[in-house]
């Protein structure tokens, strides 16, 4: 579909010119299938990368000396992850308990503003971070472990590991509905 | 009495800049494409506020989803150095085809003794296979235990660079199958790992 020449062809001009062709070629159908192709690649892109949360877990090598700090229980929050999206968490040893234990939800009214309050008042009474322990039960899932770590990096704790529940913990969370 | 005609203006527009850039877009999102990979079973990352970006290269995800675990190594030439040391350790010879389709292949879960068998089906009639996923247990000696420890070999052999290895965990997956996974990997002193989120904002 070559265009045409539709702007008059003036007076004058006897002579018989052989008529100029025009290169104008439309590309109308060319946009189109650019387009067409535009929509599939962007469609066919992952638009969002998946992120990552790095997880460092303990070295646990048998043969090793084993490196045992000797901390402050008063500093030490344990946070078992029971089902039903429930945690329940203590401060101290699960037997005599300095704080807690107290079940609680997720979210920021729930664990969030747990781990903000103890942390501040551990940091305004010894100076120093609270060490939190984190212990995943077998009812627990996986993005429970995920939320509870996104806390803690929320709430800025640098000092926290991922341990195994033991029985007297599991007895806990069976005693409060939550295993 | 004659008319005045108008001179009727042509309806068509100048298409050049327009196609320019069109194509101009089109070279954009074709060389920045990245074909979706399509994971054997549909693992719903949990979200994370976390917004740390994955890395494109050195990086291997162990994909985890009704108590089925995948793997995929990102990166045909590792895939490939990988599979062939898998190979000498399992004691299974693949052939060069077997090796090519492994190198297309994103992600697998099948048991290495089933695996070329597996390969011998073509890529596009695989949805159809049921996989069964890659073993593990809590032994010094399970499958996945390898698989990650030759693509970290390979990696420092071909790259020299250290293996990123990333959990990709449904959100409804039980946390023992990935404390098993967890400890697999601490066995090879694999002690930092990226856990696959998606982004969520925090809430204030």
């Amino acid at each position: 579909m070559a265009e045409l020449d539709t702007s008059g062809g003036g007076k004058g001009g006897k002579k018989v010119r052989s008529k100029k062709q025009s290169t104008r070629v439309d590309l109308t159908a060319m946009v189109d299938l650019a387009f067409l192709l535009i929509t599939f690649f962007i469609l066919t892109t992952t638009l969002q990368k998946p992120k990552a949360m790095d997880l460092t877990m303990p070295d646990k090598q048998e043969d090793q000396k084993k490196v045992e700090l000797d901390v402050a229980e008063s500093r030490t929050m344990t946070i078992l992850i029971g089902k039903d999206n429930k945690v329940e968490w203590y401060i101290g040893q699960p037997a005599k308990p300095i704080a807690g234990p107290t079940v609680d939800s997720f979210g920021k009214n729930g664990l969030r503003k747990t781990l903000l309050e103890k942390s501040a008042e551990v940091k305004r009474t010894q100076g120093k971070d609270m060490i939190v322990i984190v212990k995943p039960s077998s009812k627990s899932t996986y993005e429970n472990v995920v939320s509870v770590m996104d806390e803690l990096n929320i709430v800025g704790n640098q000092i926290r590991a991922i341990q195994d529940i033991t029985q007297d913990e599991i007895g806990l969370l069976q005693r409060d509905g939550l295993y | 009495m004659p008319r005045v005609k108008v001179p009727r203006k042509s309806t068509a527009i100048d298409m050049t800049a327009m196609c320019d850039v069109a194509f101009l877009l089109l070279t954009f999102f074709i060389l920045s494409a990245k074909p979706k990979t399509q994971d054997p079973i549909t693992a719903i990352v949990p979200a994370a506020a976390s917004e740390v970006a994955l890395p494109e290269n050195d990086f291997a995800a162990i994909i985890v989803g009704q108590g089925k675990v995948f793997y995929n190594i990102e990166g045909q030439d590792l895939r490939m150095e990988t599979l062939k040391a898998m190979g000498e350790k399992y004691g299974i010879t693949f052939t060069p085809e077997q090796i090519t389709s492994f190198a297309n292949t994103e992600s697998f879960g099948v048991p290495v003794k089933q695996l070329p068998q597996f390969l011998n089906i073509p890529v596009a009639e695989r949805g159809d296979v049921r996989q069964t996923g890659i073993p593990v247990d809590t032994t010094d000696n399970n499958e996945l235990f390898h698989w990650v420890r030759e693509t970290r070999k390979a990696d420092i052999a071909l790259h020299n660079a250290v293996l990123t290895v990333a959990i990709k965990g449904d959100s409804k997956e039980e946390y023992p199958k990935i404390a098993e996974i967890i400890k697999t990997l601490q066995k090879q002193e694999v002690n930092k790992f990226s856990l696959i989120t998606s982004l969520r904002k925090v809430q204030k």
